[in-house]
């Protein structure tokens, strides 16, 4: 198993941070795993991807041209990323904002309102955790227990006492994702 | 000393850097800050080595200053090194030439990025060049390691010390801004203690750590004004070249056995070549990779002896081709060597890369 | 009588240190570099740290100071030896280190290094030879040379508009709370020569306090250089030099500290 995912949005979104804790349970599960963001200025209000490569095997390029799934929570990023999905792939959107709905046929698109939710449930912190879980729903690579212990590793001890509000985050993106149709 | 060398931890290579440099006994890290390279010295400070092996770490006023300060702690015979990225290293360049000609040990890692100029914070790999022709004044060469992973940034941290104190050279790690910004899995080497000063004086006798009682001082110096002995002096740097480019040639093979074309490529690049030779055998093209670890030492005689048997190679880089002028030197015109490259911080997706070697080599 | 039956230990008046050795020096006759030399041997002699001392050389005429002083040097790039040094001191904090800098080394191109150890309270000392003029490379203008005096690079004198005016590094240095002693000094009469030395060796007793950097500026001559005879020279920077550049303590933070 191999799956190549681009998690991209506005800097400050937690894009960076969601990648994070996927690849710290990848870890936690076994697999191989790498992490590229994108860096610099980019980091502060612009836009932020980043790549996450969970797999088997030993991973050969962590720079990719194309992707298994790409989860895009703007529109600058949904329109770059979703030509960029395998066919046959995944896309999951967050429906904030957007003016223009993904059009792709020979995909599987799906829809988290998880910025709507999260403010509405004021747990904007905890917006990258309902992506997180909606991901999850719809593709479980990685053992929700896992998540929670790769959670555990990125998270700074001092805010171990936010573990809950996490789970129950990632919790109801599973239930929030809906499929999109064109 | 703790033993959890056999933990599989994910981090970035930068952080990797600093936490295999602590593990390896390292006495000093002098820096600037500069993109994409500044989490090297920031994990130093979070970790705070002073408290356990008693490793300075400082921040200096320039990349001038730093590489200076390494000259100064080497000169003790101290493990030192410095961190920055390619507008830095090319400030660093007066300071790494005046090591090389006192013959003194350090390492020096530059996260490339794209330039000339103040350039990009994006990857790059144009420092080639300067890295391993000389990219300061006189004739000195530097040993010049290409790591390809987060877990080679640790090892190679390590081989990189080995080196400047075995030949008593300043040593370059020169890694790409990927390379240093990605996170993926490392065991971290074990735990080397710091030399103590008596061990300095018996594997360093040349340290000036104070002169003993009845003893010659020692001096530590690039100058020779009798045009004669400063010719010795390089003799007896080109000598110990030659012995370096004899025993320390690495590199990776993949896929070469039976390969009818091989890529040649380096640190972010070679990863990406790696999935273009996957894409490649799953179209019926018999493709390989050779990846240099050590880029000075060049595996010559490897590229050699594969030109005996291979249709082409293509070298890929993140320059306007820079390596591949030394696969031509190797390859010496038996078979065709291609270039396919992107600069000012663009980096090649493995289909360019596949699509670059059918158009330029097979067609 | 013969030669050795003058020269036997009840007849010593004067004896060389032990810490300089029997090189004979390549400074030009007159020259300041040498009484300074002379000094920093007999105060490591004194002191008994000629095992704990490690000195850094810079480039300019005392780029060959490692060949004269028998103690562990390490020469520096122009300008680059207060990073040097700063290396030196924090691997070795018990060790003694001072660096020995010309004007063109430590106020121009070594500017910048200077400045940040001093700011970081390196305690390491800095011996400061200021003779206005860059003498290794034939008499150049450096940032200390007077205004309107002559060099190969203002033959008709510095000009304020287009060079600016003299340099004091040691009164900008003495200004940051990292630095503990600086002090200007000559060694152009015996009784110049006796203060320098003890200025030196206070400069060596407080690296040791850890408090912070200590700076001993030395006013020099270079006859070569200045176009004079050695004499001529010592006269030329009475007159002229010490009006820009005049003696005494600048700051003493332990001094005053015990007042």
């Amino acid at each position: 198993m191999t799956e190549e995912i681009i998690i991209a949005g506005f800097g400050g979104q937690g894009v960076l941070s969601m990648g994070k804790i996927l690849a710290y349970s990848g870890l936690v599960q076994g697999k191989e795993v790498s992490w590229i963001p994108s860096y610099g200025p980019e980091q502060r209000g612009g836009t932020a991807n980043v790549t996450v490569i969970l797999s088997d095997e030993r991973i050969s390029s962590p720079v990719l041209n194309t992707y298994d799934t790409a989860i895009t929570l703007n529109q600058p990023s949904l329109d770059r990323f979703e030509n960029l999905v395998k066919p046959g792939g995944t896309l999951i959107f967050d429906g904030n904002g957007l003016s223009k709905m993904p059009s792709r046929k020979d995909i599987n698109i799906y829809q988290i309102n998880a910025t709507e939710y999260s403010i509405a449930h004021n747990v904007t912190k905890a917006m990258n955790m309902i992506i997180l879980g909606g991901l999850l729903k719809v593709k479980p690579i990685i053992e929700v227990d896992n998540v929670l212990l790769g959670l555990k590793k990125t998270l700074p001890e001092r805010h171990h006492h936010l573990l809950p509000m996490n789970e129950q985050a990632i919790k109801a993106g599973m239930e929030l994702i809906q499929v999109f149709t064109v | 000393m703790k033993k959890d060398s056999e933990e599989i931890m994910l981090m970035k290579g930068n952080e990797a850097i600093a936490h295999a440099a602590i593990r390896c006994g390292c006495d000093g890290y002098f820096g600037y800050p500069i993109t994409p390279q500044s989490e090297v010295m920031e994990t130093l400070m979070e970790l705070e080595p002073w408290n356990t092996t008693g490793m300075v770490v400082l921040q200096a006023e320039s990349e001038v200053a730093s590489i200076n300060m390494v000259y100064g702690a080497a000169g003790c015979g101290k493990k030192a090194m410095t961190s920055s990225s390619s507008p830095g290293v090319s400030l660093m360049q007066e300071g790494i030439s005046y090591m090389a000609g006192a013959e003194l040990p350090g390492v020096i890692v530059n996260v490339m990025r794209g330039g000339p100029g103040l350039g990009t914070i994006q990857p790059s790999q144009a420092d080639y060049f300067q890295a391993v022709k000389g990219g300061g004044h006189g004739d000195y060469k530097m040993p010049t390691l290409a790591p390809a992973s987060v877990q080679e940034m640790a090892d190679l941290t390590v081989l990189a010390f080995d080196l400047a104190f075995k030949y008593r050279t300043p040593t370059m790690l020169l890694a790409d801004g990927i390379i240093g910004q990605m996170m993926e899995k490392v065991v971290l080497p074990p735990y080397q203690s710091r030399l103590t000063e008596d061990e300095i004086r018996v594997k360093c006798p040349w340290a000036t750590l104070g002169k003993p009682h009845g003893k010659k001082p020692n001096y530590i110096t690039s100058l020779e004004l009798l045009s004669e002995d400063m010719e010795n002096l390089n003799k007896r740097l080109q000598a110990r070249y030659r012995i370096l480019e004899k025993e320390e040639v690495r590199f990776e093979e993949i896929a070469c056995e039976d390969a009818d074309y091989v890529f040649v490529a380096f640190g972010i690049s070679a990863r990406v070549c790696q999935k273009a030779v996957e894409i490649a055998r799953s179209e019926g093209i018999k493709a390989g990779l050779l990846r240099p670890i050590t880029l000075y030492p060049f595996p010559v005689e490897k590229i050699k002896e594969l030109s005996n048997r291979v249709k082409g190679f293509i070298s890929v880089e993140l320059s306007a081709g820079q390596m591949v002028e030394d696969v031509r030197l190797a390859v010496n015109g038996k078979v065709p060597v291609e270039f396919y490259g992107r600069m000012g911080g663009v980096v090649p997706s493995p289909n360019e890369a596949f699509n670059a070697l059918k158009d330029k080599l097979i067609q | 009588m013969k030669v050795t039956d003058i020269v036997n230990p009840a007849n010593l008046v004067y004896k060389k240190n032990s810490v300089l050795n029997d090189l004979p020096m390549h400074y030009c006759p007159g020259c300041s570099h040498g009484v300074v030399h002379k000094l920093l041997g007999d105060i490591i002699e004194e002191l008994d740290i000629q095992e704990q001392t490690i000195g850094v050389a810079p480039v300019g005429c005392a780029v060959f100071a490692y060949k004269y002083l028998d103690i562990d040097w390490q020469q520096a790039a122009h300008g680059r030896a207060p990073a040097l040094a700063t290396a030196i001191k924090r691997l070795l904090p018990d060790r003694y280190v001072f660096t020995y800098q010309g004007d063109g080394d430590l106020a121009a191109i070594g500017s910048a290094e200077t400045l940040h150890a001093c700011n970081r309270g390196e305690n390491i000392v800095i011996i400061y030879i200021n003779n206005g003029i860059y003498g290794m490379t034939g008499g150049q203008m450096a940032p200390t040379t007077l205004l309107g005096m002559k060099s190969t690079t203002s033959p008709k004198g510095r000009m304020y508009e287009r060079d600016g005016n003299p340099l004091d590094m040691p009164k900008l240095l003495a200004g940051l709370d990292g630095v503990c002693y600086v002090t200007r000094q000559a060694v152009h009469t015996v009784g110049a020569v006796k203060k320098c030395r003890r200025a030196i060796k206070k400069a060596f007793e407080y690296s040791a306090l850890n408090r912070g950097t200590s700076i001993v500026e030395v006013v020099s001559t270079c006859n070569s250089g200045w176009k004079l005879t050695p004499d001529g020279a010592n006269k030329w920077m009475v007159e002229n030099m010490f009006s820009q550049y005049p003696l005494g303590d600048i700051k003493d933070t332990i001094q005053t500290e015990k007042k």
